[in-house]
């Protein structure tokens, strides 16, 4: 084969590819912006005749998205910051504090990262209900606060570590927790960005738990949100797709401006949260 | 006075419990709370016979809740397409993945730009993207119905004839599979070392031979870890659902998983004994093949 022709065929592949994978999000986007009279023809036609944002002020108009988004704002943040604080104390006491059982432990954890989600929410809906947590945004994050995986990652980096250094900054006077926050978390801040926005992706789009959780319409969260108005205002494709659009945006702009941190990190870990 | 206090770390007194469990306290109690005691609970509540959910009552231990799930028509029909589902989804996935990844790794321009293409879909929300697909499907106004007309194949009812519901099920979950995918196997291909490929072409082998010979035997570890993790994935497929088939399992109720069906065993008829069987079901059969791949795996790097 010559180098022409197969340059031309990886090309050509890739692009077919990225063009399928991307299309989705083209299309959401250019439908939100069609009328209802131009979303239903055959054939379709490509770019709007003339772009509107009728269906925006539609969707924001019949179904709280504004809430829905400050919603999504509060549990993503609130999620985040939880298990950030959980992950970096306890991924500091399975790399560099010793105590009996440490390794058992930590081979247990990693055991129970098999058990699905889904599982447990047969238990977890009434340890929710117990604790008077239903329908409240609470309740979307307090189950939220500890993440096996997150801190599996965060060990290994502190592991990688030299030793030197815990042991110089002890001498010149440093406690553990100082040493921690002073030192080794700003090393660690590559590693806490990925992981950080990997919470915030994961948090931002979680869905099935909104939905045994939440009741009352304000305090839906995005995702929810959407597919309730799929059956609130019908199924009218160009107004769906403009809810989709608003709730997708945010985490690709994120994704957009984050790329190599999100990319280089899960490949580090090599395993999905 | 700080050397010793050092020193001391090393040997067995209280305060070698009491800061660790200080520093552990936070992450090990929503562990506790929400994994472990959920877990125990669960396995527990999958043997009760008679459980009543509001009185928490039971008459004792058994497996009445296996025999009748087992003797359901619709888990027995959510099983089979749970399976079905997962065989075609992974082995898709991964090959597709793998071919675009290597793609990838060649000496390329716009690699920035391609990778930011093929990743995307990872960041985003099932219930968003899925209903771009149920559009995409729609019968009669549909892009993709469109499209094959193009080549003279009729409409298809993608989304409400049983026959082909499936099969939508199955493109959507390829396509949103194959981001992390390719994330990983490229990963993995680049920490293989590139003095192999040059030492093969120098002895002259074909593109496909360093493919076969090298690239996927080196890969190997790779390729197994995706296989597995993108299996555990699959086999919860559920949450597609709501979005191609506005909550419903499927037209006529036709595409049930295992996973739908401990949610509506669990959430719509509260029949918790169940939904907590259905459920271990899953995790048993999920854990016997992901044990039986790590096995293979071992045995295939001792050749």
């Amino acid at each position: 084969m010559s180098d022409l022709v197969k340059k031309t065929l990886i090309y050509t592949l890739l692009a077919v590819g990225a063009i399928i994978m991307v299309f989705p999000f083209f299309w959401m986007f250019i439908s939100s912006l069609k009328t209802a009279a131009e979303v239903n023809t055959s054939p379709p036609t490509f770019l709007p005749a003339v772009p509107t944002f009728q269906n925006y002020v539609f969707a924001l108009k019949t179904a709280p998205f504004a809430r829905y988004f400050l919603n999504s704002v509060i549990v993503t943040l609130a999620c985040v910051t939880a298990t950030m604080f959980t992950t970096i104390l306890g991924a500091f006491a399975f790399s560099r504090l010793k105590f009996p059982g440490r390794e058992f432990i930590f081979a247990s954890l990693i055991a129970m990262m098999m058990i699905p989600f889904e599982m447990l929410i047969i238990s977890n809906y009434s340890t929710m209900v117990a604790w008077k947590l239903i329908d409240t945004l609470p309740a979307l994050i307090i189950p939220f606060t500890s993440s096996i995986f997150y801190t599996y990652i965060l060990r290994n980096f502190f592991l990688s570590v030299p030793d030197s250094l815990y042991w110089s900054a002890r001498v010149d006077g440093a406690s553990n927790w100082t040493y921690l926050w002073r030192i080794m978390v700003p090393l660690a801040k590559p590693t806490l960005v990925t992981i950080g926005l990997l919470n915030a992706i994961i948090a931002w789009n979680s869905f099935l738990w909104s939905v045994l959780m939440i009741n009352t319409q304000a305090k839906r969260t995005l995702p929810f949100g959407l597919f309730a108005f799929t059956t609130e205002s019908g199924i009218r494709y160009e107004r769906l797709m403009a809810g989709a659009t608003i709730v997708v945006l945010p985490m690709i702009i994120l994704f957009l401006t984050a790329r190599k941190s999100i990319v280089t990190g899960v490949s580090r870990g090599g395993m999905k949260g | 006075m700080r050397r010793t206090a050092v020193k001391n770390d090393e040997r067995i007194t209280l305060a070698t419990f009491l800061q660790p469990a200080a520093y552990l306290t936070p992450f090990m109690l929503g562990i506790l709370i929400f994994t472990v005691y959920p877990f125990i609970n669960v396995v527990l509540i999958s043997f009760r016979e008679d459980y009543k959910v509001l009185s928490r009552e039971f008459s004792g231990y058994g497996l009445g809740n296996y025999a009748r799930v087992f003797a359901d028509p619709t888990f027995i029909n959510a099983l089979k397409n749970t399976a079905i589902f997962v065989a075609a989804v992974v082995p898709a996935a991964t090959v597709i993945s793998l071919l675009i990844a290597v793609l990838l790794n060649s000496k390329i321009k716009l690699q920035g730009l391609f990778q930011t293409a093929f990743f995307m879909p990872m960041v985003t929300s099932v219930t968003a993207v899925g209903l771009v697909w149920r559009w995409l499907f729609n019968f009669d106004y549909g892009l993709i119905n469109y499209l094959l007309s193009l080549f003279d194949i009729g409409a298809i009812n993608w989304l409400n004839d049983p026959r082909y519901a499936i099969y939508s099920l199955i493109i959507y979950g390829t396509w949103s599979m194959l981001p992390f995918t390719i994330i990983i196997l490229l990963a993995g291909l680049q920490n293989i070392n590139p003095q192999f490929d040059v030492a093969a072409k120098a002895d002259g082998a074909s593109p496909l031979d360093i493919f076969f010979r090298i690239t996927v035997p080196l890969l190997a570890p790779t390729i197994g870890l995706v296989i597995i993790v993108n299996m555990i994935s699959a086999s919860k497929v559920f949450m597609e659902l709501f979005p191609l088939f506005g909550g419903k399992p499927g037209p006529a109720y036709s595409l049930y998983t295992v996973i739908y069906y401990m949610y509506e065993q669990f959430y719509v008829k509260w029949r918790l004994g169940p939904a907590a069987a259905s459920a271990m079901i899953l995790f048993l059969i999920v854990l016997v093949f992901t044990l039986i791949q790590l096995l293979l795996q071992r045995k295939w790097k001792n050749y």
